[in-house]
């Protein structure tokens, strides 16, 4: 598949914006300015980033407890997100919701979640939604592999293939359930053979091929606006980090950490960008130097924003009743 | 006026919002063609098509988490779960979906869902398909939690439930599906959180829901004749709850027993009775009793069936206990 320059180097630009964002929410986490607990997507960043480049801002996607690269991509703003993290009011969820439960209903974002698998019926509940409007948007459900193994897996995508929903389902098959390697929490290596009980296209491709992701889904994403139905893509690829931070990652060996490493995603493209002559080294600089320049500005807004006020506690449960404070 | 069943009220309130608002559908188990398994959305596959009257396959989750999905992106979606006792399988879905989104998302999701619920015992049915589970949904911020027991509340509560922007669990109890009741020729949305006095009396306050609202009556009947006079208040809506009529009420009878169908421990009864306690103490000059149904399963032998759930007669010996 032949794509413009804007649109890879775009690719690259968003890649490098999550990579950013995530090593900066880690360094946070470690000197403590974040409260509660982080799961980063770091070594992901191809996924979400070649998933989303296929979407338009009226799409939707529906995200996991891993979810910031998924918001970065659908256009997600870096200061209200970095200001949710930080569990201030001026944060996309005004400070409610924290790193698991960023949501922005304007992009098209139905929230991420911190319910392992709960993001499958509601992708499959806003197919069912553009199906009957009848328009030509479409939905990426992002889950990971241990998602595949819990009953919202078999339902939307039975529902979804029943129904021809417009429904993309793309597994980041990182390798690990928590601390469970896939190996001990399913009998399969490639998720996508799941698709043939549905009776659904089901491809696997390199994850941290930025490339190999953007042309699967795009395949996807055309045949259901052409209402043809959902499909299945498992995209292999591995968290640099533990399943949160603090993970201390006894399950997994340094030789398979370091195998993967080789593999990352950004270097790749970077090599990529330089070998077909899109960017030169001083204009990858300037990129470095540009996102640097978003996450400082999103780490500031976020510390100079207010905690939430402590009457907003009541508010929002309900869109019309206010309950009584203490 | 004109006459329905309580099914047929339940239906004309979807009906109604179904014809002015292409956004509402319904969905659930056999609720197309076979028209519900109690009747309850018969003939509306062939008024509304296919498209709007949707057959799912058996999966509870989906049910309610499509629910949740079709809501967050533009519909108003009526989910039907054949029983309330299968909601234990799209717990999550409602639980921890449903009811939480806006509050997570800081106010910037709606969802204006409607989860139908047939509950209750009565019909030989056994402990799978005979619960009450209210105090596990009016438990849960984010969820309003209405009960309707009679045609016209069904019509007019069902259209308020489409009309609003949370979800809500809209319980029904199956037993009386078939009960007829005069319904007008327009109906107009019913407010939530409004009560409503069935039955006005001197001496002693019932506040009660669903079914128990028809055994609270006779019991009220009963009563009479002993010489006390009973005020029964059909609730209506759980959450949000009318405090205000539960409060002229106990200024007026100075005592109140609460009626459920809801296994007494743990009974939604049980929180209204303890909000009773920390507002209303002064008004009391006897304790506040709470009749429900035994704490076990719901058995299948009728004359097990009939013992343990909520019966008439438990009514009036409670009652009685008071004077």
């Amino acid at each position: 598949m032949k794509l413009n320059e804007e649109k890879i180097i775009g690719m690259y630009e968003n890649m490098l914006k999550i990579r950013k964002f995530e090593e900066k929410a880690r360094d946070l986490f470690a000197e403590g300015k974040i409260p509660g607990f982080v799961h980063l997507y770091l070594g992901e960043e191809a996924v979400a980033t070649g998933a989303c480049a296929n979407l338009n801002e009226d799409d939707y996607i529906t995200s996991t407890h891993r979810g910031h690269g998924h918001i970065v991509s659908k256009g997600g703003d870096l200061n209200l997100m970095m200001a949710e993290i930080f569990g201030k009011e001026t944060g996309y969820c005004k400070g409610k919701g924290g790193s698991m439960h960023i949501a922005d209903a304007e992009k098209g974002i139905l929230g991420a979640n911190g319910i392992v698998g709960a993001g499958h019926n509601i992708a499959a509940g806003a197919g069912l939604s553009i199906k009957y409007r009848k328009t030509d948007q479409v939905v990426i459900c992002f889950f990971g592999d241990a998602s595949t193994n819990q009953s919202t897996f078999h339902e939307a995508l039975n529902l979804s293939s029943i129904w021809d929903l417009p429904v993309v389902f793309v597994c980041e098959n990182n390798g690990y359930g928590i601390s469970l390697s896939q190996k001990l929490h399913q009998a399969i290596d490639d998720i996508s053979d799941r698709a043939v009980a549905y009776n659904i296209p089901g491809v696997t491709v390199d994850g941290n091929d930025v490339f190999a992701v953007y042309e699967a889904v795009n395949e996807a994403v055309k045949r259901a606006r052409q209402k043809q139905g959902p499909t299945l893509i498992e995209c292999k690829t591995y968290r640099h980090r533990g399943h949160f931070e603090g993970d201390p990652t006894v399950y997994r060996t340094d030789e398979e950490l370091n195998e993967w490493l080789e593999k990352d995603p950004i270097p790749r493209m970077e090599a990529y960008l330089l070998e077909n002559e899109l960017l030169d080294q001083g204009q990858i600089d300037g990129y470095y130097k540009e996102i640097d320049g978003l996450i400082e500005a999103a780490v500031e807004f976020a510390e100079n924003s207010k905690d939430p006020d402590l009457e907003s506690a009541v508010r929002d449960v309900y869109s019309d009743i206010i309950e009584g404070v203490r | 006026m004109r006459t329905m069943t309580y099914g047929e009220g339940i239906r004309e309130g979807m009906r109604i919002k179904m014809l002015e608002d292409d956004s509402v559908l319904i969905f659930g188990e056999d609720v197309g063609q076979f028209g519900g398994c109690f009747g309850v959305t018969a003939g509306m596959f062939e008024e509304f098509s296919g498209d709007r009257v949707k057959d799912t396959p058996i999966s509870e989750g989906v049910i309610i988490g499509a629910a949740v999905g079709a809501a967050a992106t533009g519909l108003k979606p009526i989910a039907e779960l054949m029983f309330i006792d299968f909601l234990t399988v799209g717990m999550d879905q409602l639980v921890n979906q449903a009811a939480k989104m806006r509050y997570m998302f800081g106010g910037k999701i709606s969802l204006p869902m409607v989860v139908r619920l047939p509950g209750g015992a009565g019909v030989r049915a056994a402990a799978q398909h005979s619960q009450s589970l209210e105090s596990w949904l009016t438990s849960v911020p984010g969820l309003k939690v209405v009960y309707p027991s009679n045609a016209h509340d069904a019509a007019g509560m069902m259209l308020t439930a489409i009309n609003d922007d949370n979800p809500v669990m809209y319980l029904e109890h199956k037993a009386i599906y078939g009960v007829e009741g005069e319904v007008p020729d327009t109906i107009e949305p019913i407010p939530f959180g409004k009560a409503k006095v069935k039955r006005e009396g001197t001496d002693v306050t019932i506040l009660t829901y669903g079914k128990q609202v028809y055994d609270s009556l006779a019991a009220a009947e009963k009563l009479s004749a002993k010489g006390i006079d009973v005020e029964v208040i059909d609730l209506r809506s759980l959450y949000p709850l009318d405090l205000d009529a539960i409060e002229k009420s106990l200024i007026k009878t100075n005592k109140v027993v609460l009626v459920t169908e809801e296994t007494k421990r743990g009974s939604y009864i049980g929180e209204i009775a303890a909000t009773i306690a920390e507002n209303f103490f002064y008004e009391l000059d006897a304790p506040i009793l709470r009749v429900g149904s035994l704490d076990t399963p719901i058995p299948f032998s009728p004359v097990l069936e009939d013992y343990v759930v909520t019966s008439e007669e438990d009514i009036v010996n409670a009652v009685k206990k008071l004077f």
